[in-house]
């Protein structure tokens, strides 16, 4: 699953606030001139991995000057520019069944549509296929296909789950083992380098300001109103931090200007920005688990914008790293730190974990309810989420709402039932609080 | 009287109630919805507001209980009988006028001259017959005009047809009627009613100068002249998207059915719905105040609508499945309820030879084993337990719904179910609607009672022809 959008246009009849924001063009910039490197990387000599959000080593990648290619966000764009139903009725025809994640038939879609990217260039092929697997096990699948088309090698880092709930030195050497012998080998190979250690230092040094400066963006939303959306507003904070730039000057550059930027808001008064432009007064406070449906992304979030709803926090956009809960890259001690940050990815969370994250972001935001949107094509993540939503209404005593839609596939989105629920959910929440103010 | 306006505008039919300030109901509406929601929710108030009004000449009735005799109840029946006798009368005369303006429509057609008076035999017959329809022994199956209307049209056509000696046919009558009703349908007619409650009193007491049908008249006069103010309007309901009503005026039917449900029941802590398209597990808690819910997803399986394509299938009124059902000696095991596939299956396992009743009892299984998951989902079944929407009224459902009960929950959970839980939602709505004029919140008109309103006040300027 997961993931995080990179280039995100907004839709062209709002011209939002959003769109001018510095940080926001900066981003753009950041995104094409990655876009523009892959297209000429074969001329350039530059190596491609193609790897996965959750338990990306983009640092490790980097210092090699491999160029990383993110099918999750591939998929996830193909969603927002309404070219995913295509893509997966193309897998579909190659008997890819219906029950399958529709983020891998949307990329195999796209690879066997011509891999054309985003900004309307070839994709080029991988050199190298990346694997971390941190609790989704379809990434084994998904790779396993792309090999078979690629014919390439598989570099996998198997990130143990973390079922009780804890990371033993066991499982942390075991992972920094796998690097040294393996990963970092194969990647060395393909890159055609050796790595540079204190080159891949410097890197973690950038990821760790970048870091401080997201986790001070997320915080801002214990403000009321809250300055951002952490979900719908937040899926374009990760951006940088979640694709190609983490530990580059660029992620640096980006997460500071946005705190700025949030900071003003602080100091304005403002909540979040919404398709609409400035968001209404904030009537509700949300945290909301699983991801955004991306094929109506926007129709999405003004259900909730629209009638003053915020999401002041999401587990969803920790999926490609957990920092609010202390975590920051070390550049001491560079092969322990990535895997402490594989191993502590949201993904690689057993359920109780992420129940108890979700009740600390209830509390510390202060929120009046928490909204489940369970993907259907989903399995890794989707199931036991009924019993965190009984689980989180105990702990918290705040009530819970359950929508399910899907990432990618357009027919898997109905919007009339998805806004019947969420306006139900929202109503709900209002007679309750009229009910403790009577 | 000062009334709120609760309005549940449902997939299959329309449903209005009426409260006034102490939250007693007055007076409920129901139609089908038809394809045009604005005459639907105009139609279905209409008909709440004629209900308050009979509600009102009851009471007219019972102080003149010594004058007129009998029972006021069965007065007040027999003169809301005579009313809608009335109304249906109306009704064929604007079909009429509708199959006129269809027939003159149709361009290339060559036997205009001989249908136009065949329809009018149609309709001139269709009215002699309609007193039939009312009154004590009637034993309507349906109170929709449509409904009525289409029985009666076309056993008359099969007549006209078959005395015409093949001059006109019977499918020439039949597609100009079914071209017709639709616009009769979504036509909004305001309809004065102290007018025709007088032509139905006359009507019941014609040639009689007696002090009886003085009283009658009286009685007539006092309930058509009091004024009923509508203080608030809200609405709920499946098509809510497109609900004629401003937003701020419009509930989610969750909440509605849930606060109705506990109006009605008020131990009540768990709700299932089954209505026409979805079907709603709601808990609730001693306010009536929903804690939780769940909702079928994009799939009418296991929704009345579901019920409605069986009964099609085996050629047979919807409220026929249910009785039938009873009569199963065993339960065939159905797997699938899917909505599209329905037909098949039940043609699969006729031709296995298996008896219709047994089938049918393992449909309504099935579908109530979707409606168990649902509640399981949302949280389980609280006692008590109480069921609502249109598919309550099916006695199978009902049986099957306590067996699995009993099967998975408490035993000793009461389960509810009334047989005028169709009128939950809107009666939330209204509850909501007592809200707003208790907070001194402004109300709010919707759309189409201005249409009604402004039609009404169109027609009484225009002088009588």
């Amino acid at each position: 699953m997961t993931t995080t959008p990179t280039h995100i246009t907004r839709p062209r009849e709002v011209d939002t606030e959003a769109a001018k924001d510095d940080s926001q063009l900066r981003q753009k910039q950041m995104i094409s001139g990655h876009f523009d490197k892959l297209a000429t990387a074969k001329e350039d000599g530059r190596a491609v991995a193609y790897t996965f959000v959750p338990g990306n080593l983009t640092e490790l990648m980097l210092a090699l000057d491999m160029l990383p290619v993110l099918p999750e966000i591939n998929a996830l764009q193909s969603g927002m520019r309404k070219l995913s139903g295509n893509y997966i009725t193309e897998a579909e025809k190659l008997g890819h069944s219906e029950d399958v994640c529709t983020y891998v038939k949307c990329d195999i879609g796209m690879m066997k549509s011509g891999n054309i990217g985003p900004t309307g260039t070839k994709l080029p092929d991988p050199n190298i296929l990346l694997l971390s697997y941190t609790g989704c096990f379809t990434f084994m699948k998904w790779f396993e296909l792309l090999k078979e088309e690629y014919n390439c090698p598989v570099a996998m880092l198997h990130v143990p789950y973390q079922g009780d709930g804890h990371i033993t030195p066991e499982m942390r050497t075991y992972v920094i083992e796998q690097l040294e012998r393996e990963v970092i080998p194969a990647l060395e190979k393909a890159a055609g380098k050796k790595l540079d250690m204190d080159r891949l230092s410097d890197l973690l040094e950038r990821s760790r300001k970048a870091e401080d400066d997201l986790v001070a963006v997320w915080e801002s939303a214990q403000n009321t109103p809250s300055p951002i959306d952490g979900y719908f507003g937040g899926v374009y904070y990760i951006g940088p931090i979640f694709s190609a730039f983490r530990g580059t000057q660029d992620a640096c550059d980006y997460y500071a200007m946005l705190r700025r930027e949030v900071e003003q808001r602080v100091k304005e008064g403002k909540g979040p920005v919404t398709p609409d432009g400035d968001a209404p007064e904030e009537k509700y406070r949300l945290v909301v688990e699983g991801p955004p449906n991306w094929t109506n992304f926007f129709d999405f979030w003004r259900m909730f914008s629209r009638e003053g709803a915020t999401v002041v926090s999401s587990t969803y956009t920790r999926v490609g790293g957990l920092y609010d809960t202390g975590f920051r890259h070390d550049p001491k001690d560079p092969l322990g730190t990535l895997a402490d940050y594989c191993l502590g990815c949201y993904t690689n969370l057993n359920l109780p974990m992420r129940t108890k994250l979700l009740a600390s972001y209830i509390e510390k935001y202060k929120a009046d309810g928490f909204l489940i949107n369970s993907v259907k094509s989903c399995n890794s993540f989707s199931a036991g989420q009924l019993l965190m939503l009984r689980e989180l209404e105990r702990k918290t005593g705040v009530p819970g709402g359950f929508i399910e839609s899907d990432l990618v596939d357009p027919r898997y989105f109905g919007k009339a039932n998805i806004e019947n629920r969420v306006q139900s959910y929202l109503q709900m929440l209002e007679a309750r609080k009229s009910r403790a103010s009577a | 009287m000062r009334v709120v306006v609760g309005v549940d505008l449902g997939s299959t039919t329309t449903k209005a109630v009426l409260l006034d300030e102490q939250r007693r109901i007055v007076g409920r509406g129901i139609t089908n919805s038809r394809s045009n929601y604005e005459v639907a929710c105009a139609v279905a108030r209409e008909e709440a507001l004629t209900a308050a009004r009979f509600t009102m000449l009851e009471r007219e009735l019972e102080r003149r209980a010594a004058v007129l005799g009998g029972k006021p109840s069965e007065r007040e029946y027999a003169l809301r009988e005579a009313f809608r006798l009335e109304i249906y009368l109306d009704q064929l005369g604007e079909l009429h006028e509708e199959m006129e303006k269809v027939l003159k429509s149709l361009s290339f057609i060559s036997d205009r001259s001989k249908l136009s008076p065949a329809i009018g035999d149609v309709v001139s017959s269709m009215k002699g017959e309609a007193p039939a329809l009312f009154g004590e022994k009637a034993g309507r199956r349906s109170d929709f005009f449509r409904d009525l209307a289409a029985a009666s049209y076309m056993s008359t056509a099969e007549r006209v047809a078959a005395a015409s000696k093949g001059t006109v046919s019977y499918e020439r009558l039949t597609g100009v009627f079914d071209r017709a009703i639709l616009d009769v349908e979504t036509k909004l007619q305001s309809r004065d009613f102290g007018t025709i409650l007088r032509r139905a009193a006359h009507r019941l007491t014609a040639a009689d100068g007696s002090a009886a049908g003085k009283a009658l008249l009286e009685a007539v006069e006092g309930a058509a002249s009091s004024a009923i103010e509508e203080m608030s309007f809200v609405g709920t309901g499946y098509g809510r998207q497109t609900l004629p009503f401003p937003k701020q005026a419009v509930k989610s039917e969750i909440l509605c059915h849930g606060r109705g449900a506990h109006r009605v029941f008020p131990g009540t802590r768990t709700v299932l719905d089954i209505g026409g398209q979805d079907t709603k597990a709601i808990q609730v808690d001693d306010h009536g105040v929903v804690t939780s819910f769940q909702m079928n997803d994009r799939c009418a399986a296991g929704c009345g609508r579901y019920l409605g394509y069986i009964a099609d299938e085996l050629n047979l009124g919807l409220h026929e499945l249910g009785p039938l059902a009873l009569g199963a000696q065993r339960v065939v095991k159905v797997n699938s309820t899917c909505t599209v596939f329905a037909g098949a299956e039940l043609r699969e396992r006729l031709g296995l030879g298996e008896r219709r009743e047994d089938i049918l009892a393992g449909l309504h299984r099935s579908i109530m084993l979707r409606a168990m998951s649902l509640l399981a989902r949302s949280g389980g079944i609280m006692n008590e337990f109480t069921f609502t929407g249109g598919v309550c009224k099916n006695p199978m459902a009902t049986k099957v719904l306590r067996e699995l009960v009993d099967e998975n929950y408490d035993k000793n959970t009461v389960l509810n179910a009334h047989a005028d839980s169709i009128y939950m939602g809107a009666l939330g709505a209204a509850l909501f609607g007592v809200d707003d004029l208790e907070a001194g919140r402004p109300a709010i008109l919707p759309t189409f009672v201005e249409k009604v309103r402004a039609g009404a006040a169109a027609a009484a300027a225009t002088p009588a022809e």
